[in-house]
């Protein structure tokens, strides 16, 4: 594919560049190793470590037991200890069997010991809807995670960060939790070769535009776009922030965008109330951002309900291109 | 016992029980291969479960129970749900989403329940059940119901901490419940000598000091038999009990396997032990029934089967407008 003289350009999707990551730092660095439900032969349950059994054994692609507090607290430990461990849980919703762990030591391990430990563990978390999964696997937790000072929280939307962002997480000496958006998973994009690193803690500008702000997490970033591209048609001019990473949260993107554009809507996947926009919102509300709203801002959130089973159901819960659509119309007046 | 040779079910249960049991081993069978049809016409959203292979631990753990007794089921929970006596034309409507499903659309495959006949529930959550299992019987205990709830739980489910915690409570309380261990040999992929430190999960009954049992779980009669014996012990008070049966998933973990940790010779030699012809000729044996009646036992259960999933195709979807009702008893504004 490359011809002699051009960079590479590849196209991979998702799940293969959270491969390509876990792959070049299991290369990388011997301290690194992977554990989680069915990631060896059966290669993850969404396909995400695929074969790397087969080329780093199984010492180092560690199938554990049906047992989320052991095996995400053995990762703790050994995180602890030296080893820099990389923790699949099957189903983000899982994590609540965990939480102990999560919230209770890796979190608070390097505070409560007068930093004195480090706990540089990854965490991986396939989440959300649209999959017909019901109520128990199909939530988006990042706001629960988020809500625990010590761990860092990231949202990749696109294939490049999803490599990056796990790449990033190794080199972190805290706790590093990543939501993976399950319907991303086959979604293909540009991804550099080779070792990269995202920054955790910075948001992207997707689009930019002159109207509206859309700051938009996971896969909600995608749904933006679309918004964005049928707004522009009717003269809205919308820009898309991707946060990518909820804590820290890149509050200078946000606001530089906000004093541009002077309207804001959020939407995340994750249940409205209490939620990461409640954070936005308050985020450009306390700050002098605020004097340049044209309009009050908008938060598109999931409902306050678990996921239902139903498709029509499932998609009614969580914010569609519509709802932007409809958002940033009303928000705008149809006139800017 | 003077009457040895005789299996335990033919002295124990009279013909209609007995053929009834047979009738429910067809409809789960029957059930699961609509179910996967369906899947393949895409009338079904999501994943599911099949539990082809584990009919005979599904209904004859079920044997003694009545209305009043309770289970709790898993994400293989159709065959539980089945035995419990629930309705085939509002399963298959649960599946396809509808509101006439037992959870009107809201739940699908993995939270399939029936409380006006004792089932608490299938579980998305591995080991959910066991808390909710053990919270039963201390209803029972407490209200002083007499009745008993069974547990279901499958080997890799066995890993979870709420296993340990829950036999241990149960059994200081003294509690009626039993856990019926439905050991397929493998959580997923993971086969249970990679998974679990003891080779029997019934001996982990001792160090929760309550009496475990292991048994062909493809056996009808041997299945009966134990957790029989186990729900009786549970009703004279004496409290929990394990029971593990041995059994095997013909199909794969769910519809993303592809099988790469098992082989095809080692599904075959399984096939060969199907609980339902097992059971059926051991009725023919005992001339509880007759070859020619075995088969249009089977035939009636495709028709039910045909019925039901008829009865789901034609019933309506729920109200868009209604999603996040059934979030709290009265709806609370956000
Ligand atoms: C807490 C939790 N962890 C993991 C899963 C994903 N999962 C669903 S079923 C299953 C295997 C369960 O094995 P077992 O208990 O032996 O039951 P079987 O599927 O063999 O009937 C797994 C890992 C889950 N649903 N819940
Ligand atoms: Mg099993």
């Amino acid at each position: 594919m490359k011809a002699l003289g051009t960079p590479e350009v590849r196209e991979l999707s998702y799940a293969e560049a959270i491969r390509e990551a876990l792959d070049i730092a299991l290369d990388r660095d011997d301290r690194v190793f992977l554990m989680g439900e069915d990631i060896g032969v059966y290669g993850g349950a969404f396909q995400v470590t695929g074969d790397l059994v087969e080329k780093h054994g199984p010492d180092r692609v560690m199938d554990t037991p049906i047992s989320e507090l052991g095996g995400a607290g053995v990762a703790v430990g050994a995180a602890m200890t030296g080893m820099k461990p990389i923790f699949e849980f099957q189903f983000a919703d899982f994590a609540a069997l965990a939480m102990e762990q999560i919230a209770n030591q890796a979190a608070k391990a390097r505070f409560m010991l007068g930093g004195s430990v480090s706990v540089p563990v990854v965490m991986r978390f396939p989440a959300g809807s649209g999959t017909g999964a019901a109520a128990q696997h199909s939530q988006s937790i990042e706001a629960w995670l988020g809500h625990v000072p010590g761990l860092k929280v990231v949202q990749p939307s696109v294939p490049e960060d999803a490599k990056g962002l796990v790449l990033a997480a190794l080199e972190d000496s805290d706790p590093v939790m990543i939501f993976e958006h399950k319907i991303l998973y086959k979604m293909k994009g540009h991804v550099p070769a080779g070792y990269y690193t995202t920054p955790i803690g910075k948001a992207a500008v997707r689009r930019t535009g002159a109207n509206l702000t859309i700051v938009a997490t996971s896969v909600m970033v995608w749904r933006a776009i679309e918004a964005a591209e049928t707004l522009a048609a009717e003269g809205i001019d919308a820009e898309v922030v991707d946060l990518r990473s909820i804590r820290p949260m890149d509050r200078e993107t946000v606001l530089e965008s906000v004093r541009k554009t002077g309207r804001l809507i959020c939407v995340y996947e994750g249940v409205k109330t209490l939620g990461v926009g409640a954070e936005v919102s308050a985020m450009v509300a306390e700050s002098d951002a605020f004097d340049f709203l044209d309009a009050p801002i908008v938060r598109l959130g999931g409902a306050d309900s678990p996921i239902p089973y139903n498709p029509q159901l499932e998609k009614a819960v969580v914010p569609q291109v519509s709802d932007i659509l409809v958002a940033a119309r009303d928000l705008t007046g149809g006139r800017i | 016992m003077p009457e040895t040779n005789i299996p335990y079910v033919i002295r124990a249960y009279r013909p209609s029980a007995l053929k009834e049991a047979l009738m429910k081993m067809y409809l789960i069978r029957k059930f699961e291969e609509g179910a996967e049809e369906s899947y393949m016409r895409g009338l079904i959203h999501g994943t599911m479960h099949l539990s082809i292979g584990q009919e005979a631990s599904a209904v004859g753990s079920c044997m003694a129970l009545t209305d009043e007794d309770k289970i709790t089921s898993t994400h293989r929970g159709h065959g539980h749900c089945i035995a419990k006596g629930a309705d085939l034309g509002r399963m298959f409507a649960e599946f396809f989403g509808k509101e006439t499903g037992y959870c009107r659309g809201r739940g699908g495959s993995m939270h399939i329940a029936d409380p006006s006949k004792g089932n608490l529930g299938a579980n998305g959550i591995v080991g959910g059940g066991f808390p909710i299992a053990v919270g039963a019987a201390l209803s029972a205990k407490k209200l002083g119901t007499g009745a008993v709830t069974i547990c279901f739980f499958g080997d890799g489910a066995g890993n979870e901490g709420a296993f340990h915690e829950s036999l241990n409570i149960a059994a200081i309380w003294k509690l009626p419940v039993v856990f019926v261990c439905e050991n397929n040999g493998y959580g997923m992929s993971t086969s249970t000598e990679r998974s679990t430190a003891v080779k029997r999960i019934a001996d982990r009954a001792t160090s929760y000091s309550m009496p475990g049992a292991i048994v062909d779980g493809n056996d009808f009669n041997a299945v009966t038999e134990a957790v029989d014996a186990s729900v009786a012990w549970a009703r004279a008070r004496e409290g929990p009990s394990l029971v593990e049966a041995r059994t095997y998933r013909l199909r794969g973990h769910s519809k993303s396997d592809r099988n790469r940790y098992r082989t095809r010779e080692e599904i075959t030699q399984w096939m060969e032990r199907d609980p339902i012809p097992r059971f059926a000729d051991l009725l023919i044996a005992h001339k509880v029934i007759t070859r020619k009646a075995v088969r249009d036992l089977e035939d009636a259960a495709a028709k039910t089967i045909a019925e039901a999933i008829e009865f789901a195709s034609a019933s309506p979807d729920p109200r868009v407008e209604e999603a996040t009702k059934y979030v709290y008893a009265e709806r609370v504004p956000a």
